[in-house]
């Protein structure tokens, strides 16, 4: 060997070492140091968990008949991980393209995978889940693709559990109950839900109660754990959790007078509106206990809910959310807020009696009062003279708030009126306003709610912010009246002013409320001046039959109203339905069975036909039920209102011809129970369909 | 010669006369003849042999091991590999024995044949004989079913003709001349090129780095030797630049370096690597025990990624005792070379030794994450026929340059 390659033999066996030790270095640092780590990703890479659906829990009403049910459905799925691996995925998905009578682009696209480049239509869950395509098949179908599995490899055809709306005694609550939606990316990541695949199961509610109670019904999916290999072929079970059904939710609802209700609802706005009242196309309705508990809610116009099984198709969801068929999405119970007109009157008079004015004493009621250099009408009733807060309410006599409300302007702090800022005092009337639960959510369990409006000082001045630069914009100092008006609100919209508190007093100008929260007010009314949080939800019962959770209104608060009072105002209504506003829309009415008293309301509202308002309970001396009409555009609440409320408690007490909704017009004591065969049973005394 | 390479020369005629005496075939027995002095056994590095043998006898075991479950799922039988591999070691071990009893002169005769039947192997795949495997034409099918893989004897027709051409002036105690390094570039170029072609791009950088190694190891100026480099640097940005590497070779570079960022595609591969390796922990799973094997998550787990199954199965001791064996090959190589009697022996032995250390190198580290993705067997431990083979044989010219040492030149 030559001296060079001797010494440079020596620079090999360096390279060589440098070599050989680095491989043992990066082994150490790989298999020891980061073991972990990779262990956890082989984890990984060799299970997939397979998601085993849960049933959804049932919607059901106080007697335990299903509004929101399960049906079983024969389901047409892929195994597309599998299918995938096999030579001839094109050639079966074409047959069962014809077989399903889809196009077989279609269907490729129902079963590709969602990744970064492609573009739904795709299939958004793992690739390991068998992808549905037809969630609706014939028995002949399905018998086809399970008998040929020769012809139709890795694709099946299973039952599989359907959302369903039975629509006992032809019960809709359809706003109420909600929708079903299926399940997007960002709800799973915000709630931690498990995606199983399974159509009809990766659902998740939307609206109402579906919504509220989503993760009660939803229940628990079953997780298995499948070793996989590299073809995603299951090798075998690692580990089984099973599924856990949805608790059903028993509401209060009372199926067959819910039907009524909507019926009576729907005919009162019909009837209305052919006697030329054109405004009068939507409305709601009201049934409560006086302890909270909705037995009845209904808002027109409705929809039938199942339109979003399946998918809703493009003009579905216009007709549902447009304008053209007047929103029937809306829950007009809920969202729907309306001047509630001398409804309101009950709220003023207990404000003025806390501000010091007499239960007892005696009010003028003229033809007109002039504030504020305006003059304010008594509603066709010309000058009554003198007269008690009772014979007020009875007769509605509009001057007598009017005036009060004028009063109670001054003894106010007047000066925090010109003051322009968030942060002003409230006004004493207003706040027993706001006390009564108007102006801010009632919080039931139905997430679509409003909060109706209360015109206090912040409301003022932020709705002054809101519409200063239009207001200033159109404004004119010597133009036409809407002009004048514009450059009025300009310079001071924020001023709580003499004519506002005026108008607000008798329930019109800014003040609005939802059907709910004056049926609410009028619960706390009745029962003596507890004002609860509506609930329609009334329990929680796991499949078996146990009860997991009792839903009880939470009491919101007491009325800041003395006992004496609320009796006072209870006897005056009982007037108003044997000699008042109301006594001919109740002519003839059985009051001995059954003493009903309530508020008419007739809101005026700028350029439009009044809506049409009555608030009752009934029996007067034990009040058990609220019930409460309202359609906008329908003139006098005597003449629309009263008569469809009059014929809601016909049916609650099986009156005049009428059949009783429940018996005795009792709601039921107790829950429906589960028997072993897992079919669920009506109350003690109670029989389902009763009529 | 220097003095101490006398010395050791000395165990022949020393031990002629030396304490134990006896002579060879004194008694005429087999057995004395097997271990007498002039008898091949007594004259093998069997150090080599015995690592060789351990490297051998683990591959066979893994390559069951990851063969098994994938032959059970197929219903077939699930020792298939196993008797193939025991085949192609055992007739490599006869291969080596028999390349072992030549003399290393007449080896050194018969390397332009060796030459020539390499670079015609490496035509013949291209030709109509070839078949394709995973997008390369890297196999002659021969009758019986049988394929062979003749890049793997490219390396080893390398390393015997750029040990002649280089040791030409060497064996009379000179540095190589600029044109012995050409005519070692020009013999190396047709093979080099023919597997580029293929395209075996693993093979082809093993071709580069054995004849860089060889062309260092042959003693060439340090001058020329830079000259080289910055030559040959040169060269590569220009086969970059016009895009000579096809675009999934290019990909699979620069995945390497960022193995998650395409983990469909080419980082997939890496990805599964690492994962079975780094998974298998201190001590493995154990033998048939590793679940990513079992599910063949990671690809031609039985030939390049062999060393995926050694990392899940047997874990750090596993993997560090398959280093320890191949680097007891090659410093046992570089030992030879370092002793041989002539240049060619050590440029021979050294660019063995080279061989077997980059392939190595590489396999190992590619599932480890610091090499890039290439088609390279692991010496002794991958699945293979050709491979074993040209191993086999590797080892039995490294023999036969033991034995010129210590058998032949007493002479």
């Amino acid at each position: 060997m030559i001296p060079a390659s001797r010494r440079r033999l020596w620079v090999l066996h360096l390279v060589v070492a440098a070599l050989l030790i680095s491989l043992g270095a990066r082994l150490w640092y790989v298999q020891v140091m980061n073991s972990g780590t990779y262990a956890a990703l082989a984890a990984q890479d060799e299970t997939q968990q397979v998601v085993v659906p849960s049933v959804r829990g049932e919607i059901l009403d106080d007697t335990g008949q299903a509004m929101v049910g399960n049906r079983t459905a024969l389901v047409v799925s892929v195994k597309v991980a599998q299918l995938s691996q096999r030579g001839d995925e094109p050639a079966v998905l074409s047959r069962l393209a014809k077989l399903l009578h889809v196009s077989v682009k279609v269907l490729d696209e129902k079963v590709r995978t969602c990744t970064s480049g492609v573009k739904p239509p795709c299939w958004a869950g793992s690739p390991y889940q068998p992808v549905p395509v037809d969630q609706h098949v014939s028995d002949r179908v399905a018998l086809q693709i399970m008998e040929d599995q020769q012809q139709y490899p890795d694709i099946t055809a299973q039952v599989q559990p359907v959302v369903d709306y039975p629509e006992p005694d032809g019960a809709n609550p359809a706003q109420v109950l909600g929708y079903l939606q299926p399940i997007t990316p960002q709800e799973v990541k915000q709630r931690h839900l498990t995606v199983t695949g399974f159509s009809g199961v990766d659902l998740v509610g939307q609206a109402g109660l579906e919504q509220e109670y989503d993760a009660e019904l939803r229940g628990t999916p079953g997780i298995q754990k499948v070793a996989v290999n590299a073809q995603g072929e299951v090798t075998g079970t690692v580990s089984q959790t099973s599924a856990k059904a949805g608790d059903d939710l028993v509401t209060s609802i009372n199926a067959p007078l819910q039907s009524d209700v909507q019926n009576i609802l729907a005919s009162a706005i019909h009837k209305a509106y052919d006697q030329g009242d054109t405004g009068a196309t939507s409305g709601a309705a009201v049934v409560m206990t006086t302890k909270g508990r909705v037995v009845a809610m209904a808002s027109y116009p409705s929809y039938n809910p199942s339109v979003w099984t399946g998918g809703i198709s493009a003009k579905e969801f216009s007709d549902l959310f447009g304008t053209g068929h007047g929103e029937p999405i809306l829950d007009r119970a809920t969202q729907g807020q309306y001047a509630p007109g001398s409804t309101f009157k009950v709220t003023t008079t207990a404000a003025a009696v806390a501000q010091g004015y007499s239960i007892n004493g005696t009010y003028n009621c003229p033809a007109s009062v002039d504030i504020d250099g305006q003059h304010f009408f008594n509603d066709g009733n010309p000058n009554e003279g003198p007269m008690s807060f009772s014979e007020a309410l009875i007769q509605s006599c509009d001057t007598v708030y009017y005036q009060l409300g004028y009063d109670m302007w001054l003894r106010d702090d007047v000066k925090a009126d010109s003051v322009a800022s968030p942060h002003a005092p409230l006004q004493k009337t207003q706040k027993m306003e706001l006390a009564w639960g108007f102006g801010h959510d009632p919080g039931i369990d139905v997430p679509e709610q409003s909060s109706g409006n209360v015109p206090t000082r912040q409301f003022l001045y932020y709705y002054w912010k809101q519409y200063k630069n239009y207001w200033c914009k159109n404004g004119k100092e010597d133009g036409d009246y809407d002009q004048r008006l514009d450059y009025q609100d300009c310079q001071d919209g924020y001023v709580w002013e003499p004519g506002q508190a005026a108008i607000a007093a008798i329930g019109q100008g800014y003040v609005t409320v939802t059907p709910l929260q004056l049926a609410d007010a009028y619960a706390a009314l009745a029962n003596g001046g507890t004002l609860y949080s509506p609930r329609v939800g009334e329990a929680l019962i796991s499949p078996d039959g146990k009860v997991v959770q009792k839903i009880n209104p939470p009491v919101t608060r007491r009325l800041p109203v003395s006992k004496y009072t609320l009796a006072y105002m209870r006897s005056a209504l009982a007037g108003v339905v044997t000699s008042g506003t109301a006594a001919s829309a109740f002519g003839g009415f059985p009051l001995n069975q059954v003493c009903v008293a309530g508020k008419t309301g007739t809101a005026q509202v700028f350029g439009k036909l009044a809506t049409s308002v009555f608030a009752s309970f009934a029996p007067c001396n034990h009040p058990k039920y609220v019930v409460v009409v309202m359609i906008p555009g329908a003139g006098y609440g005597a003449d629309t209102s009263a008569p469809a409320v009059r014929q809601i408690w016909d049916d609650i007490y099986g009156l005049e011809g009428h059949k009783a909704a429940m018996p005795n017009g009792q709601v039921p004591a107790s829950l429906p129970s589960v028997s072993l065969s897992g079919a669920i049973k009506p109350p003690a005394g109670y029989s389902r369909s009763s009529r | 010669m220097s003095l101490r390479e006398t010395y050791r020369l000395a165990p022949g005629t020393r031990g002629q006369s030396g304490l134990r005496g006896g002579g060879s075939g004194s008694r005429g027995s087999f057995v004395a003849r097997a271990f007498g002095r002039q008898s091949l056994l007594r004259h093998l590095d069997w150090i080599l042999i015995a690592a060789v043998l351990a490297l051998c006898a683990l591959g066979t075991l893994l390559v069951w091991s990851a063969t098994e479950p994938g032959l059970v799922q197929a219903g077939a039988d699930p020792r298939t590999y196993l008797y193939k591999e025991v085949a192609w070691f055992g007739i490599g071990l006869v291969l080596m024995v028999a390349v072992a009893t030549l003399d290393i002169r007449k080896i050194r005769a018969a390397v332009p044949v060796v030459y020539g039947v390499a670079l015609l192997g490496l035509l013949a795949v291209l030709s109509p004989l070839g078949s394709v495997v995973n997008g390369a034409h890297a196999w002659i099918n021969l009758p019986g079913g049988f394929q062979v893989e003749p890049s793997e004897f490219a390396k080893l027709g390398l390393v015997l003709i750029c040990a002649m051409v280089l040791s030409h002036l060497g064996d009379g105690g000179k540095r190589p001349r600029l044109r012995e390094i050409a005519l070692a570039i020009a013999c190396a170029v047709p093979l080099a090129g023919l597997v580029v072609a293929e395209p075996a791009l693993g093979v082809a950088l093993v071709l580069l780095a054995v004849l860089i190694g060889m062309i260092v190891m042959s003693g060439l100026r340090l001058r020329w030797l830079a000259g080289l480099a910055v030559g040959g640097a040169a060269a590569g940005v220009l086969a970059v630049s016009v895009h000579l590497l096809k675009s999934y070779q290019l990909q699979r570079f620069t995945s390497f370096t960022n193995p998650s960022a395409d983990l469909a595609g080419a980082g997939y591969n890496a990805q599964q690597a690492k994962i079975a390796v780094g998974s298998g922990g201190m001590f493995g799973h154990g033998l048939f025990h590793g679940s990513l094997i079992a599910g063949n998550f990671v690809p031609s787990q039985q030939t390049d990624f062999i060393f995926t199954v050694a990392g899940e199965e047997l874990g750090f001791a596993g993997c560090i005792a398959i280093v320890a064996l191949l680097a007891v090959v090659v410093t046992r190589a570089l030992r030879i070379a370092a002793r041989a009697q002539d240049q060619f022996g050590t440029l021979a032995a050294s660019g063995i030794a080279i061989w077997f250390a980059f392939q190595a190198f590489v396999n190992v580290g590619m599932t480890i994450g610091i090499m890039p993705i290439t088609g390279l067997p692991l010496p002794f431990i991958s699945y293979g026929g050709s491979a074993a083979f040209a191993d086999m044989l590797a080892i039995g010219i490294l023999q036969s340059v033991h034995r010129r040492r210590t058998v032949f030149d007493r002479f």
